[in-house]
């Protein structure tokens, strides 16, 4: 219907936005009514969004003719902005944001370099990009779901980690069963889009490849491939960044520090 | 040449001190503990009893002050070793899911060592609840849950035992049975013991000497008649 009202590309873009946020919209207004404020928030991640995509696809035009190289700085500074993101959802963690973006430059960096040196990756700027892009991005929603149910569990379980404590065990190994609980619930969201791929959903990037001419196939198994990467790298990311913080919520002295309202 | 006295002083705190935030948690405790004494810590909630133990076995870090294990300052003491040595019993007993032989090895097994059945059964009838080894620590009652947090924490063969409150959390009944299970062990062992409560019956019954601490501060210390009657 708005293409009949619409007949610049631009313009269309524009209503179709605006049809969308107003979906979202009306979440926050049921959400409201039951007493559950979104709207600052979900107003703000929509209007960063929008605004955040439509400078990267305008900077994404001038990409196109650089050199090859440049693709490397711009997912590296995806990297560091991934890495601020996730750091957000750990509060109250000493160093959240270094942890997270370690963890995402080897979770997603190593995939990217490995799967770009064999050939899975092609090298073209309008292929790295996008792709090395998915691939950063779901490592950071793992590494914040891992950070995130790590404090969570921590917090819940204070009496039982002190207690281990209490009775000499070492202080990584007194967080080790929500170390664990964190990786698995962060792997959640990449082990259901390898299982529901071709039923429940087919992604963008396979929809894409069909639009410009692609072979369904091809397009098919190129989307399982890039759903493996983006398994291999959150969960990779996940890895690490368990790995790193459980040290950090302790002192030198094995006292945890993380505590509520501290 | 003579030989100086060994001491008897297990614990002395001087001046120890917990500030968070600009919020004064203990300020400025100072006390000793003789081998085979049993203080009580008592005072309102909220007073900084818990904080003050938590400084004993550096389950937090005090801001000010220093404590002596043995004539020893605590922090050249490996963390995991002093709290072996200061073992503590919390008001929950935080039971870890499995067996009560289980909980028991799991002290001993953080330094590589396995506790023998003989010595499991051993603890479990100092706390009254012999046979109670194979038993799963989800259908105990609260007092009994109590008694291995007890067992638990003397299979590490602690120096002192630091109790936080232990029967706060239980019914008269359960109550009764875990103050009786203490008072057997820490008399029959003759095992030095501070203990938080804010039960002044029980502090009398149990202790030797006592520490008032209001607002964070030690009010009243010496012999526990003197300072709970007062």
């Amino acid at each position: 219907m708005l293409r009949l009202f619409f007949h610049s590309q631009l313009q269309l873009g524009f209503a179709q936005a605006l049809v969308a946020a107003l979906s979202a919209l009306v979440v926050i207004v049921l959400a409201r009514r039951r007493g559950i404020h979104l709207e600052s928030e979900t107003l703000i991640a929509m209007v960063r969004g929008l605004v955040q995509i439509i400078a990267v696809g305008s900077i994404l035009v001038i990409l196109l003719r650089a050199p090859r190289w440049t693709s490397g700085i711009l997912l590296a500074a995806m990297i560091v902005a991934a890495g601020a993101t996730s750091a957000r959802r750990a509060k109250g963690i000493p160093e959240a944001f270094r942890v997270s973006a370690w963890a995402i430059a080897f979770g997603a960096g190593s995939i990217i370099a490995l799967m770009t040196s064999l050939g899975v990756i092609d090298t073209a700027i309008t292929s790295l990009v996008p792709v090395g892009s998915m691939l950063i991005a779901n490592a950071m929603n793992s590494n914040s779901l891992a950070l995130n149910r790590f404090r969570s569990d921590v917090l819940a379980h204070i009496g039982e980690i002190e207690t281990a404590l209490a009775l000499g065990a070492e202080a990584r190994n007194s967080v080790s069963p929500y170390v664990q609980a964190s990786f698995e619930a962060s792997l959640i969201p990449a082990i259901d889009s390898l299982r529901s791929l071709g039923i429940v959903w087919i992604p963008g990037l396979m929809a894409g490849m069909l639009l410009s001419g692609a072979r369904p196939v091809y397009a098919a198994i190129y989307q399982f491939v890039v759903l493996a990467m983006i398994f291999a790298s959150s969960g990779l990311t996940s890895l690490i960044s368990t790995m790193l913080i459980r040290g950090r919520v302790f002192s030198p002295a094995e006292q945890l520090l993380l505590q509520p309202g501290r | 040449m003579s030989i100086p006295p060994i001491s008897s002083v297990v614990l002395r705190a001087e001046h120890l001190g917990r500030t968070v935030h600009d919020k004064i948690l203990i300020q400025d405790a100072s006390f000793e503990l003789q081998k085979g004494g049993v203080l009580a810590i008592t005072g309102p909630s909220g007073s900084g009893k818990t904080s003050l133990l938590r400084l004993l076995n550096r389950l937090d870090e005090p801001t000010s002050g220093i404590v002596f294990v043995e004539g020893v300052d605590y922090r050249h003491i490996e963390p995991r070793e002093l709290r072996r040595k200061l073992g503590m019993v919390t008001q929950r007993p935080y039971l870890f899911p499995g067996s009560v032989a289980d909980n028991l090895r799991f002290g001993p097994a953080q330094r590589g060592e396995t506790l023998p059945p003989k010595t499991i059964e051993e603890l479990l009838a100092q706390v009254g609840l012999k046979d109670y080894a194979g038993r799963d620590v989800a259908n105990l009652s609260g007092g009994e849950a109590q008694r291995v947090s007890v067992a638990r924490t003397l299979a590490n063969s602690p120096l002192a035992l630091l109790l936080d409150e232990p029967t706060s959390a239980l019914d008269d009944t359960a109550k009764l049975e875990v103050e009786s299970a203490i008072q057997k062990v820490v008399r029959g062992q003759g095992l030095t013991c501070v203990m938080v409560t804010h039960d002044v019956a029980q502090a009398m019954r149990l202790a030797s000497r006592a520490l008032v601490v209001e607002n964070g501060r030690i009010v009243r210390a010496g012999p526990v008649g003197e300072v709970l009657r007062a």
